[in-house]
């Protein structure tokens, strides 16, 4: 796959077709990638395996000022971000060549540490396996044992607003349902959740990490860094603070999160953030109908559009005890 | 020695819509109806116009319950603008329920200009309900404290 996408970007940029490719670039260490652009003359250091995990849709809204038009590989989640981010005139589609590529599921770094897997130097990615070349020897798993939280739910399919497709469509079935562990947040009392809340979200630096990679997040003047507001980016002060600004991130992204799950990739604190934007999602799908941001152009965002007879928060609030 | 035991007042917040809420507020006032004096009434142009943040600001500075009044739906003086506030808050505060909060804390009511008695008995009843449980101490900023 990963020649693959080298050759074509060469293609496209020697046919003059595109002058720039936004892709992923490996840094000091295989599991550390980055984002780059790409141009002809280190076309050849671009890399696509099983750690190049970053969305790189939000990079658009800054790479499309510049003059040219650059090309960008889209992964299934990227697609979505990518078609929200159109939708919401947020860069010029005629600057874009976008390409839509498979994905086999991403793995994180963290979570092999966690199960014992160090110094790693190679991946070999496969549909079913994923063999991690190490200091300490090879250790082959089972995609299913490693794949990241956010990738468990993905079915694979791209929004369909990209340019051309590289390799094949690789739809699978999810591994799990994504509102699983909401419901069992909803089910517990509100002693519980709040204790379980309070436990996470007091682990926050106030890094916004979260809020710089969402794609959704691309406000340029951000109501976290207004100083005037007395909830400025600073290390939270009082539980307050972590409650008011998660909650903030996360209704200012509802009904326009495309659940990507980077928002808890970024996260130094491993704090398990999509669970709020989550919430968002099972609510908005519960109460206005199924809906998916990115999936379509057209549609209006369930928070931009109502309906006479929707429901009263009354009906809704509390029916999860 | 008597131990004096305070009775707990809380401090309620209500955002009354400029057309219909303030005006209800104001019909009741003048039909002499009592509801408590621990809602402390903000004037808002609309419903609509209330942000998720005034909320929590609100809880931020001490208050122990929300409530926001706005015009029947399809009543609205901006003709749409307390939908939008429907769908809002119905989000919002069920996501205050799901990190925890109280959920008897905050409230949407719709009040009419005429309706002077719900107005009150509205006020009366979410006082009651505030007063019961208790403290704010899940949403509140230790530094705001007096």
């Amino acid at each position: 796959m990963q020649k693959m996408m080298q050759d074509r970007a060469r293609e496209l940029l020697s046919s003059g077709k595109v002058d720039r490719v936004l892709g992923w670039i490996e840094g000091d260490f295989v599991y550390d990638v980055t984002p780059h652009v790409f141009r002809e003359n280190d076309i050849d250091q671009l890399i696509y395996h099983s750690f190049a995990s970053q969305n790189l849709s939000k990079y658009l809204v800054g790479e499309t000022k510049k003059d040219g038009v650059i090309a960008v590989f889209l992964r299934p989640c990227d697609s979505y971000s990518f078609v929200q981010l159109l939708k919401e005139h947020r860069f010029d589609r005629e600057k874009v060549y976008a390409i839509a590529i498979p994905c086999l599921g991403k793995v994180d770094a963290e979570d092999l540490r966690a199960m014992g897997i160090r110094g790693i130097t190679g991946v070999t990615d496969g549909k079913e396996r994923i063999i991690l070349h190490t200091l300490y020897g090879d250790v082959e798993k089972e995609k299913s044992e490693v794949i990241a939280e956010r990738c468990r739910k993905c079915r694979g399919v791209h929004a369909p607003y990209f340019d051309e497709r590289l390799g094949e469509e690789l739809t699978k079935e999810p591994l799990t349902d994504r509102f699983e562990m909401v419901e069992k947040l909803e089910k517990m009392t509100a002693e519980e959740r709040f204790a379980f809340w309070q436990d996470e979200l007091s682990r926050c630096i106030r890094c916004n990490a979260c809020r710089n990679v969402c794609p959704a997040c691309t406000c340029e003047k951000c109501v976290f860094d207004n100083a005037a507001s007395g909830i400025e980016n600073k290390a939270p002060a009082s539980s307050f603070e972590e409650q008011n600004f998660h909650i903030i991130r996360a209704f200012h992204v509802a009904g326009r999160c495309t659940d990507c799950g980077q928002c808890s990739r970024v996260c130094p604190q491993g704090i398990p953030l999509h669970l709020l934007n989550r919430k968002f999602i099972k609510d908005i799908n519960s109460c206005y109908g199924e809906y998916r941001a990115g999936a379509d152009l057209e549609e209006k965002a369930p928070l931009n559009r109502f309906d006479v007879d929707d429901c009263e928060p009354g009906d809704v609030v509390g029916k999860g005890e | 020695m008597q131990v004096n035991e305070e009775k707990f007042e809380p401090t309620i917040v209500a955002f009354c819509c400029n057309w219909c809420s303030y005006a209800g507020a104001d019909l009741s006032g003048t039909n002499r109806l009592q509801y408590p004096a621990n809602v402390k009434i903000i004037r808002v142009p609309c419903s609509c116009r209330v942000n998720p943040m005034f909320i929590l600001r609100a809880f931020q500075r001490g208050a122990d319950g929300v409530i926001l009044c706005g015009c029947h739906p399809g009543d609205c003086h901006y003709t749409t603008g307390n939908y939008f506030t429907r769908r809002r808050m119905t989000l919002l505060f069920s996501m205050l329920e799901f990190l925890g909060i109280e959920k008897e804390r905050t409230r949407l009511e719709w009040v009419s200009a005429a309706e002077g008695a719900k107005f009150a008995a509205t006020m009366n009843d979410f006082v009651a309900t505030v007063t019961k449980l208790g403290k704010n101490r899940r949403l509140e900023d230790l530094r705001c404290k007096k």
